[in-house]
């Protein structure tokens, strides 16, 4: 059996193993558990590598930077996607439901509205369409004090969000997930779909960062 | 379903040993209802390993974020949780 940790979406995998970390504490306990799946049969540590990086290559922020860029050029489908975010991202061939009965749900930004994504209980994101959540998004620092301080957190990630805006912080407390809809920057009247999408980074899908065109 | 779009409700204050879904910070605390979803297998039970978990119907409640942490929030913030019904008691006969 190999040590692999199987939380790709954590960090780099060369870092020192501190075995009292909570990272060395999951990498034991998965390792028991590719262990106990093996001795009965079930699957081989390879089968769990194969379904995780099958998942993984199609799992990436290009998925929700298409969802935007569609909705920016096509209203009917933004209506649909803010309605029903789950049936909108099927009609793009987009499918989150891998291991959890979960709903997606989009939440606009606009003039008067700037929202922000957290899991505070845990790190529950979005995976298949953005792919392995970032180490900030997981830290207990972003959890603790995105819910109560947002617009400072913000700050501190470049985006200025005034008072009189104002701030929807989304805890990811049961079994949505969500994906943020942030304005079409300025200055991109006329571009295609994948122009568009390339002005939209990882961070904002979150709500984290803005387009920049 | 037990409570409707806009209504006002208060979260349990209770603190049980075993897994459970409202955070610390929003026990007791009031809010509305600002979505109502499908119903899904409750989280503590699903946890202690029950083979037929109670299905109950999921909500967002929108609380300010002053309702929260009185005097302690920044202004115009609004915090959103999913929170199952059994979470949850109307505002006129919370606890």
């Amino acid at each position: 059996m190999s040590d692999h940790t199987h939380d790709h979406d954590d960090h780099g995998h060369d870092h020192p193993h501190d075995h009292g970390s909570p990272a060395a504490v999951m990498t034991a306990r998965v390792n028991a558990l590719i262990g106990a799946l093996e001795t009965r049969g079930v699957a081989t540590d390879a089968d769990v590598t194969t379904v995780i990086e099958r998942f993984l290559a199609a799992a990436g922020p290009s998925n929700g930077a298409r969802i935007v860029a569609r909705a920016w050029v096509d209203p009917a489908y933004r209506a649909l996607l803010l309605d029903d975010a789950t049936a909108a991202i099927a009609a793009l061939g987009l499918d989150m439901s891998h291991w959890a009965p979960v709903a997606l749900r989009a939440v606009e930004n606009t003039e008067q509205v700037h929202n922000i994504v957290v899991c505070t209980l845990c790190s529950c994101y979005p995976i298949a369409l953005l792919g392995p959540a970032p180490q900030w998004y997981k830290s207990e620092a972003y959890r603790s004090r995105v819910v109560r301080e947002p617009r400072a957190v913000l700050r501190e990630f470049g985006v200025v969000v005034p008072d009189d805006r104002d701030v929807r912080v989304w805890d990811s407390t049961a079994e949505l997930r969500y994906l943020v809809l942030p304005r079409r920057p300025p200055g991109t009247a006329g571009w295609d779909e994948d122009r568009l999408a390339a002005t939209i980074t990882r961070d904002a899908l979150v709500g984290a960062a803005e387009p920049i065109a | 379903m037990k409570f409707s779009v806009g209504e006002a409700v208060q979260t349990s204050g209770r603190d049980p040993v075993h897994h459970y879904r409202v955070p610390r910070y929003l026990r007791a605390k009031r809010g509305r209802i600002e979505a109502v979803h499908a119903a899904f297998p409750l989280a503590d039970a699903r946890a202690a390993g029950d083979p037929a978990p109670p299905v109950e119907t999921l909500y967002t409640v929108a609380f300010a974020g002053d309702d929260v942490w009185p005097g302690g929030a920044e202004p115009n913030t609004v915090y959103h949780a999913e929170l199952w019904e059994s979470y949850l008691h109307p505002l006129e006969t919370a606890p």
